[in-house]
């Protein structure tokens, strides 16, 4: 049975990976139909009429390509989760930086230099070691802990290299000595949903480089700070990955915006299901955007 | 809908696809363990998946 209030609803992906797949189960288990849209076939004249849905889950893994998706189909008057705006704070490292700041939450220090001299000079000023990161980019890729000037001079050499504008700029952060785990914390439609742990061998604990998950409790702290970071970043899905730091206290390192939940479901098992809440809340939701309202509750 | 076993385009090792496979999705050979992406699912195609590009990621 075809649900009468259910959004026209397509999903956008160029591949189908366990959390479209969920996605799409989760649509079918409520008979919500689907259009399914390949990336690689999207092409959107000025003047066509506008696409025949009210609902674009945006699950292109490409942040370039899911932006410019994202501001075609609003510009259509549909809704998309995420949004543009979403895409272009959490999609960028500085702009999130920039967000959280503004909002008061804990961030580790962190420094945007323009030129590799400027860059050496916050290093200093921040103090070795230091985290370099690419302003876009993920999967913790060309992500650097540098133990001193000489290191930093030659990875900038690298990145001075490469042709992308952006990758010339630096973006330094204080490195947190924390244990060998940070948190993620799932966020959809404003309300934390559940917490995990990811625990590596090494410093990164992305699940794309092998670290395992497991689930962690979600405190009214925690809850707190992920459910606000992701109003600030305009995330009605968020992944909000946050350290702890030597004194206990929490920090909040980036928000993810194409949220990949295989870890999280895993650590979780079958007590939280991830797609289910999606389908619930961003896709039948009364507001299927991000209910600031709700939010302030959670985050008073 | 194919549900036989498919051969890796990489290895020509076996790839059970299983019988819910979706076009687009992607796959892991167990052999080789290189990425799968199934291309047609009428019939059954496996192509090497794209190298990850700079801005992928979540
Ligand atoms: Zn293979």
């Amino acid at each position: 049975m075809v649900s009468s209030t259910a959004p026209r609803t397509a999903l956008l992906a160029s591949r189908t990976r366990f959390e479209e797949k969920r996605l799409l189960e989760a649509l079918d288990r409520r008979g919500i139909p689907c259009t399914a849209i390949d990336t690689r076939t999207v092409r959107h004249h000025l003047h066509d009429t506008p696409p025949p849905w009210d609902l674009v889950l945006n699950r292109e893994i490409s942040a370039t390509k899911a932006l410019y998706a994202a501001l075609t189909y609003e510009s259509a008057g549909v809704t998309v989760i995420n949004s543009a705006t979403a895409i272009e704070t959490c999609g960028d490292k500085w702009r999130t930086s920039l967000a959280l700041r503004a909002a008061g939450i804990p961030t580790p220090p962190a420094a945007l230099a323009l030129t590799a001299q400027a860059a050496e000079e916050a290093a200093e000023e921040i103090g070795y070691p230091v985290v370099l990161k690419p302003l876009v980019g993920s999967w913790g890729r060309r992500v650097a802990l540098i133990p001193d000037a000489a290191a930093l001079r030659t990875v900038l050499e690298y990145s001075e290299a490469l042709p992308s504008p952006l990758a010339k700029l630096a973006y330094l952060q204080r490195y947190v000595d924390k244990p060998d785990r940070d948190i993620r914390v799932i966020v959809v439609g404003g309300i934390p949903i559940g917490a995990m742990y990811r625990t590596s061998d090494g410093w990164r604990t992305n699940v794309a480089r092998g670290a395992t998950t497991t689930a962690c409790p979600l405190t009214d702290d925690l809850a707190k700070l992920a459910a606000t970071a992701a109003r600030e970043t305009g995330a009605d899905l968020a992944g909000v990955d946050l350290v702890e730091d030597a004194d206990g206290g929490l920090q909040v390192l980036e928000v993810n915006h194409g949220v990949e939940f295989k870890g999280f479901q895993e650590a979780h098992t079958d007590r939280i299901d991830v797609a289910e809440l999606i389908v619930e809340r961003l896709v039948l939701g009364a507001d299927r955007r991000m209910d600031r309202e709700t939010v302030r509750e959670v985050g008073a | 809908m194919t549900t036989a076993t498919q051969t890796c385009p990489e290895c020509d090792g076996p790839v059970d696809v299983g019988d819910t496979v979706r076009a687009s999705e992607v796959i892991e050979c167990p052999e080789c363990r290189s990425e799968l992406e199934v291309v047609a699912t009428e019939p059954l195609l496996l192509a090497l998946a794209p190298e990850v590009e700079e801005d992928w990621g979540e």
